[in-house]
């Protein structure tokens, strides 16, 4: 596998530190409850074909990127900083 | 359809006879449109359930429901091993009783299983790890299975082909357990398979579950390729498939489906005696009975429902298996393949996994 990361490019996935899902990135507000904390940290959609992940550039800029990919054929869809796509949300 | 006893009597005949004695194992029946009970998934787990029903509880009007063929999923692309030397609560009781049905299931099913309790030994590399295994052979002796501790000495003369002066890991002992060793995986779905048709249980090959209908809370059946199949109570052993089963019920699962590989060589004479596991490493190793040493390392790290993993683990294996035995590099790697596993989210072992 490799992934293109935004600011480095084409690189082999070593480089790379997986974390899990993209969902990660809604953390429930701290009074939200024990149902929206076991929703966060515990359920998955688990899907077969494109999963929105986490990974992080640990070997090179160090960036947070939200990849999707299929986790059928590992065959990445795309690639984009965690931040860029925080900040479109808000 | 008749039923036959395998025997040394009718290998002998059968022998004499050109083999044409021999029966198919089980039934290839068309599904039923009801049964008490519906089991998804035609692995050991759902087999066996399948079995014990029949067995132990004289439920028969049960069906095995296996999208391909039976043993087909992970059972069949294990490596093989059996063990009871595991510590946690919940967990370590469950592995003691399955290697004691191992040890009578050959009897039990009258089915070749291959069981070989060669003796699975774990390493430890420092003092605080030969503590950690002390205590955890008293554990396992405390539930009534068998642990040995044995000192740098010991382990050199049973298994003098390991590194011991590795730099980073040398070896300072380890803790055996000589019921544990190997079982062949399919077989025993086969004997399972066997056993539970013989009580009446339908197994029906080549039957996706596409769906469950479920009418007020209460499920009626399940939807498959096959045509809606009626059931009083449905059970799902779909290994790596959970997620998707259950999410057709409605049900979200902690669970993430992750790719395990596992890697044979060509045959070699016998050379590895036991079961060796290099936690250390994330490595483990024994010798099958045509020869091949049979290995593998840890989950590829990602999630995955590719039947296959990529080459950084490979490499990782590769390269903690000749950190643990040097002389290893001079085999040759002839299969990989890999498996997927439900694991739950703190990556600890989902009941499905066992190794
Ligand atoms: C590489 C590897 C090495 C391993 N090593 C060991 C080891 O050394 N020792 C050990 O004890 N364990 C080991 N394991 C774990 C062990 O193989 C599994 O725990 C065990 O085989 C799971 O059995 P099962 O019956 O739950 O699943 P499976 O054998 O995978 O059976 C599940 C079945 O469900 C079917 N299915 C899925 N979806 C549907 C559907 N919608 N409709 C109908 N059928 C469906 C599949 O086709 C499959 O046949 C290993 C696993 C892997 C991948
Ligand atoms: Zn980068």
């Amino acid at each position: 596998m490799r992934l293109k990361c935004p600011l480095c490019g084409d690189r082999d996935a070593r480089e790379f530190h997986y974390r899990g899902a993209a969902k990660l990135m809604e953390r429930p507000e701290a009074g939200a409850g024990e149902a929206a904390f076991y929703d966060y940290v515990y359920l998955r959609e688990n899907p077969v074909g494109a999963n929105s992940e986490l990974w992080f550039h640990e070997l090179g800029c160090r960036a947070w990127l939200c990849v999707s990919r299929d986790v059928s054929s590992h065959e990445i869809l795309s690639v984009e900083l965690a931040d860029a796509v925080k900040r479109g949300q808000a | 359809m008749e039923k036959m006893r395998y025997s040394g009597f009718q290998v002998l005949l059968n022998g004499l006879t050109g083999n044409k004695g021999w029966r198919p194992m089980w039934r290839d029946p068309t599904p039923k449109s009801e049964y008490d009970v519906v089991i998804i998934g035609g692995g050991g787990h759902g087999l066996a359930t399948a079995y014990y029903l029949a067995r132990k509880y004289a439920i028969t009007n049960v069906a095995v429901l296996e999208r391909g063929y039976l043993g087909g999923g992970n059972v069949g692309r294990n490596t093989t091993i059996v063990r009871a030397n595991y510590m946690l609560e919940g967990s370590s009781q469950f592995y003691s009783h399955s290697l004691k049905l191992w040890e009578g299931l050959e009897r039990e099913l009258n089915y070749n299983t291959m069981l070989s309790q060669r003796g699975c030994l774990m390493l430890g590399h420092s003092d605080g790890q030969m503590d950690a295994l002390a205590r955890r052979g008293n554990m396992m002796r405390m539930q009534g299975d068998d642990a040995e501790l044995w000192g740098r000495d010991e382990t050199r003369r049973h298994v003098p082909y390991l590194d011991f002066d590795n730099a980073r890991f040398p070896i300072k002992g380890g803790l055996m357990h000589w019921r544990g060793g190997t079982a062949r995986h399919d077989a025993v779905a086969w004997g399972y398979a066997r056993g539970a048709d013989r009580r009446g249980v339908d197994l029906i090959q080549n039957c996706e579950v596409t769906g469950f209908r479920i009418e007020r809370g209460r499920v009626l059946g399940v939807e498959t390729s096959r045509g809606f199949i009626g059931a009083g109570k449905v059970g799902v052993s779909v290994a790596g498939r959970s997620s998707q089963v259950a999410a057709m019920a409605g049900l979200r699962l902690p669970i993430e489906s992750h790719v395990l590989q596992a890697f044979v060589t060509e045959g070699l004479k016998p050379v590895i005696d036991n079961v060796i596991s290099f936690g250390m490493g994330h490595f483990y190793i024994s010798q099958s009975d045509k020869g091949g040493l049979v290995f593998g390392g840890d989950l590829d790290g990602y999630n995955s429902y590719a039947q296959r993993g990529n080459l950084p683990m490979a490499e990782h294996v590769a390269e903690a298996g000749m950190a643990l035995m040097p002389m290893i590099g001079k085999a040759r790697v002839l299969r990989s393949w890999g498996g997927i596993m439900d694991m739950s989210m703190g990556l600890a072992h989902y009941r499905q996994n066992r190794h």
